[in-house]
């Protein structure tokens, strides 16, 4: 029997992966709120809608988390014993660190558009090639523990994104 | 009054009873209220024919109030106690209303920080005011039907905030209003559209009302309506465009003035004639008989586009702001739903036209389609079209959150979140030994609180003491269906609890309500409770309907003795409706069946979404 307890992926009926279809995702959420939306029971009373509140909460919930690559890739390495515990794990390689930097220097001294673009391509690059690995370590490898490290970078190229894109919305 | 249909116990009530459900476009230069006839959802006009009501409430000397085109007719001498526009002022506070010294009204702040303005009966909310309006559109309906309301649909603009919406439903509740639900007007348009239409793909709708600017981009598929992103402005609309042509007149003759508050109302409905003329003339010219001297003016319609140039850009750029938060190109807009009167104005299709490169869509009428579209969603949720397929997925409009350290804000719920939600964030303690924790609940985009929306303030009380840092306090904000939020704060480790409905305090108490609600009605005791005893019969009526419907649907999940007691539940409440003369006494009576079908309802949720589960399984077979 499903329950409000079971975990996304079982509430969605996917695999539990790392890679899932984006188009599956969107027809399954559509399907389970069909069901459970409060509106569906707006002439049944105070019981009946609260109840269905709290199923299409949580089903939003999952949904949310289901379909963002970072936040599947946390939730799966939690489910699996390897909680992400970003607050207090900061620690990255150097290597990544340094290219941190001159992406946040090349952030600072860049003021036309154009090679802001050129900024943002560069990183969703790396944006890809991260979920890639991710990818692997998690349903290839089967190796969680190793997992945390890539989602911890990729928190750090989400930020990133989101400043370049706060400092292109300024300038367009 | 009709008579309520009462079947006998144990019979089902005709499955075909239609349950009367409203749609409410609740404007701010006017409302409308329309509802599905014979399947087709169309606006229902007033004695004389009209369908549009205008959003005017003139208070008169005594009790008397003129609602609608009489108060038009009377604002331009009465002008201090003819409230136009009031929709501005919903949820909003004195320091909101920039403009107030251009507006003839005296405003007075009242207690919770709320505004009111001043009339000849005495203070009055913009809640008071919007209930009037309501009010009328709710007795219109009742006339037409010759029948009670089951419910209505009222739809306000994407961008309103909690304060707002809550002060909406709050006018619903005083005009005696069932609200089925709150939706966003531009949601209802694409409603409007998408099922006359039957059209699937990215659509933005372009809603410029008299005063607020909604631009929403939603996505359609199989008759699931999805908010992508929403975006505008909600003290931009047709108002500022005729302000804007007014003070243009004005500086071609700087002799004149504008002093009193006949001339400011005068001034702007010479400018609004002037504003709709120039749709289809080339050149007009503005007359106002002002105090100070007689204005005439010629004025262009290129004239008109200079003068109004940055309140269109400040369109096009909220535009380009919900389409960058949908991860969308204008190239993957498929069409263009145009709302509200203001987008009859030749320079707002033609910008739109320009932006994305094909003609915007504006077959309906855009001052009734919003209306439309809330009367087909009324229809769905009153449960007269079961084979609908009609799900709307709305989402929440502006960012919430709580104040931090320093005055900033910690965002707990982002914009544009798919609703309802419940998220949750835990804080702690800044002092050793610290047993209390304000909370400060805002809404906004803004990292300061200063610059976002205060909408309550609480405190969590009797935390254990503990060194800085040590406790754990989750904090869950929920937002509903409507885009309404509630806040709870729960110290993980002692579990001491608190909660709040956000009664922005810009809204009201239920007290206040109640209070109002007297006022309202001030008939005979006997009235009241008349009026007490039908309402609380209605919502019997309506229990008994819901558990019957219930029952035929999932009754075989229910074991002998649990299908024994809720029978017996419902024989009681069938008695009591029809012995029963005391309003409170009844309403106990269907408050224990409600609980008493609790657990029922828990199981048949569980078992629907078995269904869609099992449903999706073959699907992908």
């Amino acid at each position: 029997m499903i329950s409000l307890q079971a975990n996304d992926f079982e509430l969605f009926d996917v695999p539990v992966q790392y890679a899932q279809d984006r188009a599956q995702l969107d027809a399954r959420w559509k399907a389970l709120q069909r069901e459970a939306h409060p509106d569906r029971f707006a002439a049944e009373g105070a019981a009946a809608q609260r109840i269905a509140m709290q199923w299409s909460v949580r089903i939003n919930e999952a949904y949310q988390r289901l379909k963002d690559p970072l936040k599947r890739a946390a939730y799966l390495c939690e489910l699996q014993g390897a909680p992400v515990q970003a607050e207090n794990n900061t620690a990255m390689p150097a290597a990544f660190l340094m290219q941190q930097m001159e992406w946040r220097e090349s952030l600072e001294d860049t003021n036309s558009a154009q090679s802001l673009e050129a900024l943002a391509d560069e990183v969703a690059a790396e944006q890809r090639r991260v979920q890639q690995t991710l990818g692997d370590l998690l349903d290839v490898a089967k190796d969680p523990a190793q997992a945390v490290g890539q989602v911890r970078a990729l928190m750090f190229i989400e930020r990133f994104t989101q400043e370049v894109n706060a400092k292109l919305d300024r300038l367009t | 009054m009709a008579l309520l249909q009462i079947s006998e116990p144990g019979q089902s009530p005709d499955p075909h009873q239609r349950r009367i459900a409203v749609g409410i476009d609740l404007g701010t230069t006017h409302s409308l209220v329309a509802s599905v006839r014979n399947g087709v959802a169309e606006c229902l006009p007033d004695d004389d024919g009209r369908v549009i009501l205008p959003s005017v409430v003139r208070f008169m000397p005594g009790q008397g109030r003129q609602i609608g085109f009489d108060a038009v007719q009377s604002a331009a001498s009465d002008p201090v106690n003819t409230i136009a526009s009031v929709k501005r002022f919903m949820g909003r506070g004195l320091q909101d209303i920039a403009d107030r010294s251009k507006l003839p009204y005296e405003f007075t702040a009242s207690d919770q920080g709320m505004l009111s303005i001043q009339t000849v009966q005495g203070p009055k909310s913009p809640v008071e005011v919007s209930a009037e309006i309501l009010a009328t559109l709710r007795y219109r309906a009742e006339d037409t039907f010759n029948d009670d309301l089951y419910g209505a649909v009222i739809t306000v603009p994407a961008y309103f905030d909690d304060a707002q919406r809550q002060a909406t439903k709050d006018a619903a509740q005083l005009a005696g209003l069932n609200v089925l639900r709150l939706i966003n007007e531009p949601t209802a348009a694409a409603i409007a559209y998408g099922l006359d239409n039957a059209s699937e793909g990215v659509y933005a709708v372009f809603d410029l009302g008299g005063g607020t600017f909604d631009i929403s981009i939603l996505r359609l598929t199989q008759g699931v309506f999805e908010v992508l992103s929403t975006g505008g402005d909600s003290a931009l609309g047709g108002d500022d465009y005729d302000q804007a042509l007014a003070d243009a007149a004005m500086a071609r003759q700087p002799a004149l003035q504008a002093a009193t508050a006949e001339d400011k109302t005068v001034l702007k409905a010479a400018a609004r004639a002037a504003k709709e003329a120039l749709t289809n003339a080339d050149a007009v010219t503005l007359h106002a008989a002002l105090s100070t001297g007689s204005l005439s003016v010629q004025i262009s319609r290129a004239d008109f586009e200079q003068a109004t140039q940055a309140l269109t850009a400040r369109c096009i750029t909220a535009v380009r702001k919900a389409l960058r938060d949908a991860q969308l190109g204008k190239d993957d807009v498929q069409g263009v739903v145009m709302v509200g009167g203001s987008t009859r104005m030749p320079q707002i299709q033609q910008a739109v036209a320009d932006f994305f490169g094909q003609a915007p869509l504006n077959n309906l009428n855009p001052d009734e389609v919003v209306a439309l579209g809330a009367a087909i969603q009324a229809n769905q949720l009153a449960g007269n079209n079961a084979a609908g397929e009609l799900l709307l997925l709305d989402v929440i409009p502006l960012s919430l959150g709580i104040e931090t350290m320093g005055g900033l804000v910690e965002r707990i719920i982002p914009r544009n979140q798919t609703i309802p939600t419940a998220m949750a964030q835990d804080f702690t303690t800044y002092q050793d030994g610290q047993t209390a924790l304000a909370l400060h609940v805002v809404q906004g985009e803004r990292d300061l609180v200063q610059d976002c929306r205060s909408l309550a303030r609480f405190e969590l009380r009797g935390i254990p003491p503990m060194a800085a840092g040590a406790a754990r306090i989750r904090v869950t904000f929920t937002v509903d269906a409507d885009g309404l939020l509630s806040v709870g704060a729960k110290e993980q480790i002692s579990g001491v609890e608190a909660r709040i409905d956000v009664k922005p305090s810009y809204g009201l108490s239920d007290d206040q309500i109640a209070t109002m609600l007297q006022e309202t009605f001030t008939t005979a005791q006997a009235d009241m409770k008349a009026r007490a005893l039908v309402e609380a019969r209605v919502d019997a009526d309506r229990m008994l309907l819901a558990t019957r419907s219930a029952l035929a649907a999932d009754g075989q999940l229910l074991s002998d003795a649990e299908r024994a007691r809720i029978d017996a539940l419902m024989a009681t409440l069938q008695a009591a409706i029809q012995t029963e003369q005391d309003a409170k006494a009844l309403e106990d009576c269907t408050q224990a069946l409600a609980k008493g079908t609790e657990a029922f309802a828990a199981e048949r949720m569980n078992h629907s979404i078995q269904k869609a589960l099992a449903g999706q399984n073959i699907q992908s077979m």
